[in-house]
């Protein structure tokens, strides 16, 4: 019977998580980050770096409508002094007023952030018939790679998958330049299939950051990713330090239930 | 040991209460002093695992409803507003989540503990039954819990899911309507599956309770399929199995708590964090992996009405397992041939969990079709066959002696 114990995992680890890569899709990059891992925590500057990069470039085309606010205060990005300065500068639709008219005003921490385009219709108008996907959750939905074990070892690469598509524009292969779609790039990362919608949105120095810090594509991706892996999973590092306080108890209870029960048995025959 | 004391009630309030409700009673004789045999391991504890587990997804689950909106255009915001705003509302919701699969993996132990030691023989076939109609129930619960969170593998799977019903001659496509209450899956949908995953588990909790008491009725099977014979095979439930059964729950929490604080996503589909959109059909539309050899089965049948049979047939036989089996002896320990054939079977489940996580082309639906065919061989044909050819290994004369024979063994210096 104790094959029974392995068969059962094995087969849980076999059929779970195993959804397919769409047709010619490259696997992302296999870039590093702080946050991995049982024990790994969110890089605070690296936050601050990539939210940066979402305003000033991302937010032009993509809403982030989950995430409000005092979020950036609560996952100890900002303070809240900065988290009041920084929603001021967005403007958000509210109403209706006494009079029955809507109005704009500065934004609170309260709000969530507000969205480019009012609709999915007035997206696709301006992005040639495609809608920027919502950030709040893409590094949750986006697998990177597949494979059952490499992605319960490495989990789905959502980070990965979103630095791999920024960093991911190529030069049409030839082969395939006949058949590019008018306004549409080549980049074989990209999840639904190799021709996307999005012009790449990131040059060499377009963003500044306050710390000094590289802001190469490659640098302004990572950090960007690194923003998107925190707003979809805002609880991490919560969800962590929680979890291991729970194994620890748990497994200190077990040990003294093992004992007892030793104990109590060991007149059984 | 296991004597039947009989309760009497010591002090005054207890003496009133005997004779107005002798619940205290019940629970000594039903649950306290229940006898039961000496030898059960661990494979036993996964009853009271799943007790817990029920436990577990009712209380997440009544306090997720207080913070859930059972409608279209709500219902993905308000789990994600349970996930960022409710105080510990992400533990709640990865709770209840992973403890859906943490159930399953438990069921499928307890039930594969039933095959292997014939525990669905008689006096135990309503027992075993039973056992089949709360799988059952877990299974509808699971898949409406599932549509809840209503992001795109929510609304793909249950499409595909009533659309099967579509495939019942004449009335199939009636009673698909009837099923989402208009005519494709919308808000009516979401409402009913909302309403039947509230009550569902309190359903499975009743007919838990009628397990138990079908359960108390023969007593617990044991690892040597031998009925107790007197009062040296059986020690009292409690301290014994309750100590035990602590002890196992408590190990199996921990490995609940490594998925739920370190994979709580792993167990479910990356896109479902995606709300749905009935516009975009998901490259793949895979059910959560408990479903998935029934997935298997139902694509490996070319004809839409064939695969649904055997979908449904593949789980409905476990009903008329009790008489299938044809041999006497129950433990699978002293059937040579069945113990082979029991692990192939088992081998051949996950295979076919396998399967139904690939698409339904090429090479897998081959396999498919080759191992479903396997699995209800494994019901019509071997198993009343195997009762007919096996010579068993000579049984243990009672529990007692097994258990001595086995402490003699090893306390016996090795030659
Ligand atoms: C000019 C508008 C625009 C800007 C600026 C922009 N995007 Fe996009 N993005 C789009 C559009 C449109 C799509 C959808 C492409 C498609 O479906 O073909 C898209 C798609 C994506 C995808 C792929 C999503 C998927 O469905 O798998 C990612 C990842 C992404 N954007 C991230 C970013 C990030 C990060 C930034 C900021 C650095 C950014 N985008 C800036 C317009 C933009
Ligand atoms: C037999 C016990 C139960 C099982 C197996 C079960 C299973 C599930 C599953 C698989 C989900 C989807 C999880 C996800 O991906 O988000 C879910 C969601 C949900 N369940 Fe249950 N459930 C059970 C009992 C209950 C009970 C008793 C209630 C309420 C009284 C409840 C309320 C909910 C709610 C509100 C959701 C949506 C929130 C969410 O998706 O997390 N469940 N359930």
């Amino acid at each position: 019977m104790k094959k029974l114990a392995s068969l059962a995992l094995a087969g849980l680890l076999i059929a779970s998580g195993a959804a397919m890569a769409a047709e010619g899709q490259k696997t992302a990059k296999d870039v590093s980050f702080s946050f991995e891992g049982p024990f790994g925590t969110f890089d605070r500057q690296q936050l601050q770096r990539g939210y940066k990069v979402y305003k000033e470039v991302c937010a032009n085309c993509h809403s982030m409508r989950l995430v409000k606010f005092r979020n950036l205060a609560e996952g100890g990005i900002f303070n809240e002094e900065q988290v009041k300065a920084l929603a001021a500068t967005y403007t958000v639709k509210d109403g209706p007023d006494a009079s029955g008219e809507m109005f704009d005003r500065p934004g609170l921490p309260s709000d969530a952030f507000p969205s480019p385009f009012a609709n999915d219709e007035a997206a696709k108008a301006a992005n040639g018939g495609a809608v920027p996907p919502d950030l709040s959750l893409l590094t949750k939905s986006r697998p990177g790679w597949y494979g059952t074990f490499n992605q319960l070892w490495n989990g789905i690469g959502g980070p990965q998958y979103i630095y791999s598509v920024l960093t991911g524009y190529e030069e049409t292969p030839a082969e395939l330049a006949a058949e590019q779609p008018e306004g549409k790039y080549y980049n074989p990362y990209f999840g639904a299939g190799h021709w996307i919608g999005m012009p790449p949105p990131l040059s060499e120095g377009q963003v500044t950051f306050d710390d000094g810090a590289p802001n190469t594509v490659d640098a302004m991706s990572h950090d960007v990713a690194a923003f998107l892996a925190f707003t979809a999973e805002p609880k991490m590092e919560e969800r962590k330090e929680l979890g291991f306080m729970v194994l620890i108890y748990l497994a200190v209870f077990t040990a003294l239930l093992y004992l007892v029960k030793k104990k109590l048995w060991a007149d059984v025959h | 040991m296991a004597g039947h004391t009989k309760y009497t009630p010591t002090t005054a309030f207890g003496k009133w209460m005997h004779e107005r409700l002798p619940i205290y009673a019940m629970v000594q004789e039903a649950a306290l002093d229940f006898p039961a045999p000496k030898n059960l391991n661990y494979w036993w504890t996964f009853g009271g695992i799943l007790s817990m587990m029920l436990v577990i997804q009712i209380i997440t689950g009544i306090v997720l409803v207080m913070h859930y909106t059972p409608h279209t255009s709500m219902a993905f915001d308000s789990v994600e507003h349970i996930m960022r705003d409710v105080n510990y509302g992400w533990l709640l919701r990865y709770m209840h989540a992973n403890g859906a699969s943490m159930f399953f993996i438990a069921v499928y132990i307890h039930m594969f503990r039933g095959m292997y030691y014939g525990s669905y023989k008689a006096p135990r076939e309503v027992l075993w039954m039973i056992g089949v109609v709360i799988y059952l129930i877990m299974m509808a619960t699971a898949f409406m819990g599932y549509v809840l969170p209503w992001g795109q593998m929510s609304f793909w799977g249950a499409k595909v899911i009533t659309n099967l019903f579509s495939a019942i001659p004449l009335f199939g496509d009636a009673i698909t309507t009837w099923l989402w209450g208009g005519y494709s899956v919308d808000n009516p949908t979401l409402n009913r599956f909302f309403s039947l995953h509230y009550l569902l588990p309190f359903v499975l909790a009743a007919v838990v309770g009628l397990h138990v008491w079908a359960l108390h009725v023969p007593g617990n099977n044991n690892p040597t399929g031998v009925e107790i014979k007197s009062g040296q095979d059986s020690i009292p439930f409690h301290p014994y199995y309750s100590m035990k059964d602590l002890f196992a729950i408590a190990v199996f929490l921990m490995f609940f708590a490594a998925w739920l604080f370190f994979g709580p996503n792993y167990l479910g589909h990356a896109i479902n964090y995606e709300p749905a959109n009935p516009l975009v059909t998901p490259a793949h539309i895979v059910p959560e992996w408990y479903y998935l050899p029934f997935y298997a089965i139902l694509r490996a049948i070319p004809s839409k009405l064939g695969g649904v049979i055997a979908m449904f047939g593949s789980i409905l036989i476990l009903f008329a397992l009790p008489w299938l089996d044809t041999s006497k002896v129950r433990s699978g320990n002293y059937r040579p041939i069945f113990k082979g054939f029991f692990w192939i079977f088992a081998i051949v489940c996950v295979a076919l969990g396998y399967l139904g996580s690939k698409p339904a082309d090429g090479i897998y639906v081959l396999w498919a079709r080759i191992l479903t065919a396997y699995y209800f061989a494994h019901f019509i044909i071997i198993l009343p066959l195997l009762g007919l050819i096996e010579t068993p290994k000579p049984l243990p004369a009672s529990i007692s002696d097994d258990v001595l024979a086995k402490s003699k063994a090893k306390l016996a210096p090795a030659e």
